[in-house]
């Protein structure tokens, strides 16, 4: 039993890593580009952190691109995009200019509007940083012993539009946006925040990937 | 409005081992940064802040075992600062579990450091650290400055257009302190911080006098920062972040109970 972080040179995935760690039991967590463990692993994280351009150009660079497509059609393999690993995962970004991505969910990525103001006329701030609701919109295993409106930790400018509500697992509202930071299609599960930065919440839903067996 | 505002701890480290004091009710040495790290994740913190202030080069690598230690087993969200010069600065900290990095005089020597540390590993994970002064007269229309070395040296920068330049430059966020207030358990100081916070659009962490629960409510309400930080009243346990969380929702503020 391995869970493989796939790192094609962009994140933060130690941390990831460690949350993976603490929570499983028997299986070994690796942080590998190789596409012989990739494909040997029971299970995949898609981290991704920074610049979307940088991500996808990135897993091309490490020749992991077509893999991770083959993966994806397969729909078997269990797999977790986490942050820009979640943005990935749709057509199109609106950040870099505008950027093809993976498009294995249709849907687009946008940017936060930064103009917007709260009740009492404060800015909303841009990036969305902080611990946020999330709605649960779809029932899903990996929300198991999760109750809907818990908070999870988040950090990003921009955030999923998904085109069909079959994938949208769960959202949040940030001012007139409504951010659907949980997407899910087959073996996929992907989510805007942090789940291993997510204290126990996040501990649960990781925990809850590592049972699943779609 | 679903977003917390947050409240965050911060320890001062050396070698280490936290300095400065801390003294939870019950724990007799809470030296440790990781049990004082421990208790403050299960006092529902929703971030921590570390101030690395070792000086010497040897005592580093005792810092970058401390966040590793803490990164394995407290998950929520770690930001640590103190002598961050250079890009193998961040990555080394990033690498030890750090999820943020908080730039302070570096950013002041060369700024163009903070555009290189955004490009090259995101805006979300760093904080540029402003160190405010009041330097107009009472009566005068409020301006401030930045220091540097704990507030005794000038720089001539305005604070406002400073913080603007530094999110021009890539800063995801801005910890402000204010060098009057810090220490003086007499609250911050809110006109610079509700000069900042309407001025640039990441997020503000509000820090420097915080001495009652009030400040806090202050810090949010009326300086509009979207997050609080402290110290001295968290660690000799008068009170828990718990208790400023309920006491914050009590006075209307949205925050992660």
């Amino acid at each position: 039993m391995t869970i493989a972080i796939i790192d094609y040179g962009m994140g933060n995935l130690h941390s990831v890593a460690k949350a993976l760690e603490h929570v499983s039991e028997n299986e070994r967590v690796t942080i590998t580009r190789d596409p012989r463990a990739i494909k040997g692993a029971t299970r995949l994280i898609l981290p991704g952190q920074g610049a979307i351009r940088d991500c996808m150009s990135e897993l091309e660079h490490t020749e992991l691109t077509g893999l991770v497509k083959e993966m994806l059609a397969d729909g078997n393999k269990p797999l977790l995009g986490i942050c820009v690993g979640q943005q990935m995962l749709m057509d199109k970004s609106d950040e870099n200019g505008g950027v093809w991505c993976l498009g294995y969910m249709p849907g687009r990525v946008r940017h936060f509007d930064d103009t917007m103001r709260d009740a009492d006329g404060n800015r909303l701030k841009v990036p969305h940083m902080g611990w946020n609701r999330v709605h649960q919109h779809h029932m899903h295993p990996l929300w198991e012993g999760i109750p809907t409106g818990e908070r999870f930790y988040f950090v990003h400018s921009y955030h999923v539009q998904a085109e069909e509500d079959a994938h949208v697992m769960g959202y949040i509202d940030y001012g007139t946006v409504r951010a659907h930071v949980a997407t899910g299609r087959d073996a996929t599960f992907a989510v805007q925040f942090h789940p291993e930065k997510s204290a126990g919440a996040g501990l649960r839903l990781l925990s809850n990937f590592i049972q699943w067996s779609p | 409005m679903t977003l917390a505002k947050r409240i965050i701890p911060c320890l001062d480290v050396d070698g280490g081992r936290v300095v400065k004091g801390v003294n939870f009710v019950g724990i007799r040495d809470a030296g440790d940064p990781v049990e004082v790290a421990r208790r403050y994740n299960e006092q529902n913190a929703d971030e921590i802040t570390f101030l690395d202030i070792t000086a010497s080069h040897e005592k580093r690598g005792t810092t970058l075992e401390m966040v590793s230690r803490i990164a394995g087993e407290v998950f929520i969200p770690l930001t640590v600062g103190g002598g961050v010069r250079t890009c193998d600065d961040i990555r080394a900290l990033l690498n030890a579990g750090a999820d943020k990095v908080s730039i302070n005089t570096a950013a002041v020597t060369h700024p163009e450091f903070v555009r290189e540390a955004a490009e090259r590993f995101g805006s979300q994970c760093i904080v540029v650290a402003i160190d405010a002064k009041r330097v107009s007269d009472e009566g005068e229309s409020p301006r401030w400055e930045i220091f540097t070395h704990g507030g005794r040296t000038p720089t001539g920068l305005d604070a406002i257009e400073w913080a603007q330049k530094m999110v021009d430059y890539g800063a995801g966020e801005l910890l402000l302190t204010s060098m009057d207030r810090d220490g003086t358990r007499e609250g911050f100081d809110i006109g610079v911080t509700r000069a900042i916070s309407d001025a640039v659009s990441v997020p503000l962490i509000a820090s420097g006098g915080v001495g009652s629960l009030d400040h806090l409510v202050a810090g949010v309400k009326e300086g509009g920062a979207d997050a609080v930080l402290a110290a001295s009243i968290f660690h000799f346990g008068e009170y828990s972040v718990e208790d400023a969380k309920r006491y914050m929702a009590e006075h209307g503020i949205e925050v992660r109970l």
